[in-house]
């Protein structure tokens, strides 16, 4: 059974990914504890509420080297909401925070106007349709169907350098929200699977067996 | 699109899931663990557990209740009622809430809502208004459940509320609540016109045409409770009324 580590820095509701990939048949340990970290066989890096604040609590409890090194090992690795946020290079809420760098890119802030004319609400919260931006085959949503709906609550957006580090996009009244990315080991889901119900359990399951 | 939700209301009183009318006259209806998930399984988008009697007694009690629904539930859940530190809102958000909804100790010290959004962030804090026509027109909030009136303007609260950093708003009429006539249309469009964040309406709705006149009015949610707790509705009609609401898609 795979060892899933599930990093904890002491930030949101971890209770419910954890019992997601129990429900999917994996071993989950919730920890921030380096060298569990360096012994996972898959790791998920959670994160609500403020990037600055996420990095800053993750670079606090010194777990930037060790995510380093567990990239380098080409192990998969998850960032789920915040999480995939920080995966990118930069990222703009409440000033500008240096993220971990693994895929080049910006997050930026939900535009509350619309073009055209009309406001859109921040944060956006529900259910959106995933439209695929590449095949989805052998990668985290090969058992998702485009335009099934998953849960999402965020008010900031990445924006990848690369093209082809985009999955999946889902459009908030005319914005075009980058909803997963995908590049080798390196995984993000802007949305939260754990609160997707059936859908985003599938989606949990493909992370645990690619 | 726009998406919008349905989401099950599920007040609180000790053990029981209970339902009042005008947030009296409570009635037990049965296990609240029980009927959230019945209602996740049915295809609901989120969970809103709320303990109606905790501010009086000014005490967090469902911990253990949203522990124990987190454990097979993977849909959004929120928990309100007698939240009133940083301490609370962890305990809540440990034990598996996604969201907090917090009335009294807002509108007592509004500076709790800046360390909660602060702490936690916006999207995991809904600020969760009562709401009550005044004879002389407008609407005042209230707290405990409708027992105390605070003399504030809904409007002038809500968006107070929302410059604090709430993420949304659970807008609950005091007038329509338990009365299965309807929501109220007026001032759900009133605060929805008058904050740039989401906006759950609760109170009255007795069927399908009641989420649909809801939507109509600007809400992004629409929490039902006695329509689902008395199966005098499926989840499935509820949803068929906000797919009815053109922007809306969520196909289970």
């Amino acid at each position: 059974m795979s060892q899933v580590v599930v990093v904890d820095y002491g930030i949101g509701n971890l209770l419910s990914v954890c019992r997601a990939i129990e429900a999917q048949g994996g071993a989950v340990t919730l920890t921030g504890n380096p060298d569990e970290i360096r012994r996972a066989d898959r790791v998920v890096l959670p994160g609500v509420g403020a990037f600055g604040k996420c990095v800053s609590e993750v670079r606090r409890l010194r777990l930037e080297s060790v995510l380093n090194e567990y990239r380098d090992s080409g192990r998969p690795l998850l960032g789920i909401c915040v999480g995939m946020q920080m995966l990118f290079t930069t990222g703009e809420e409440f000033g500008e925070h240096e993220g971990l760098g693994f895929l080049p890119g910006r997050v930026v802030a939900i535009p509350p106007d619309v073009a055209g004319g009309g406001k859109r609400k921040i944060p956006h919260i529900g259910w959106n349709a995933l439209m695929p931006s590449r095949t989805w085959e052998g990668t985290l949503l090969q058992g998702t169907k485009p335009e099934e709906c998953v849960y999402f609550v965020h008010s900031f957006s990445a924006r990848p350098e690369m093209e082809s580090d985009t999955l999946a996009t889902a459009d908030y009244v005319g914005f075009n929200v980058v909803a997963a990315v995908h590049r080798g080991p390196i995984m993000g889901t802007q949305f939260h699977p754990e609160k997707s119900g059936e859908v985003g359990l599938r989606i949990v399951k493909a992370f645990l067996t690619l | 699109m726009r998406p919008l939700r349905l989401i099950a209301r599920l007040d609180i009183k000790g053990p029981h899931l209970i339902k009042g009318v005008h947030l009296e006259g409570l009635r037990k209806v049965g296990d609240p663990h029980e009927h959230a998930v019945r209602y996740a399984d049915a295809g609901v988008d989120e969970i809103l557990y709320l303990d109606i009697v905790a501010s009086l007694y000014e005490r967090f009690s469902l911990a253990d209740l949203v522990r124990r629904t987190a454990e097979n539930v993977f849909v959004p859940i929120t928990v309100g009622g007698g939240l009133r530190n940083l301490e609370d809102v962890r305990l809540a958000l440990k034990s598996g809430a996604d969201k907090v909804a917090i009335n009294t100790a807002a509108i007592r010290r509004p500076g709790f809502i800046n360390e909660v959004v602060h702490e936690f962030g916006s999207q995991c804090l809904v600020v969760s208004i009562e709401a009550k026509r005044q004879p002389k027109g407008g609407w005042h909030c209230y707290t405990d459940s409708g027992r105390e009136v605070t003399g504030r303007p809904v409007v002038e609260w809500s968006q107070e509320a929302v410059e604090r950093g709430a993420g949304e708003i659970l807008l609950t009429s005091i007038d329509t609540e338990g009365t299965l006539r309807g929501l109220d249309a007026a001032l759900v469009r009133e605060v929805s016109g008058a904050t740039p964040r989401p906006l759950i309406a609760s109170g009255g709705v007795g069927g399908r045409t009641h989420v649909t006149e809801g939507i109509a009015a600007g809400a992004d949610a629409i929490a039902v409770a006695h329509v689902l707790h008395y199966n005098t509705e499926s989840v499935a009609e509820l949803r068929s009324a906000l797919i009815a609401s053109p922007p809306f898609h969520r196909s289970v």
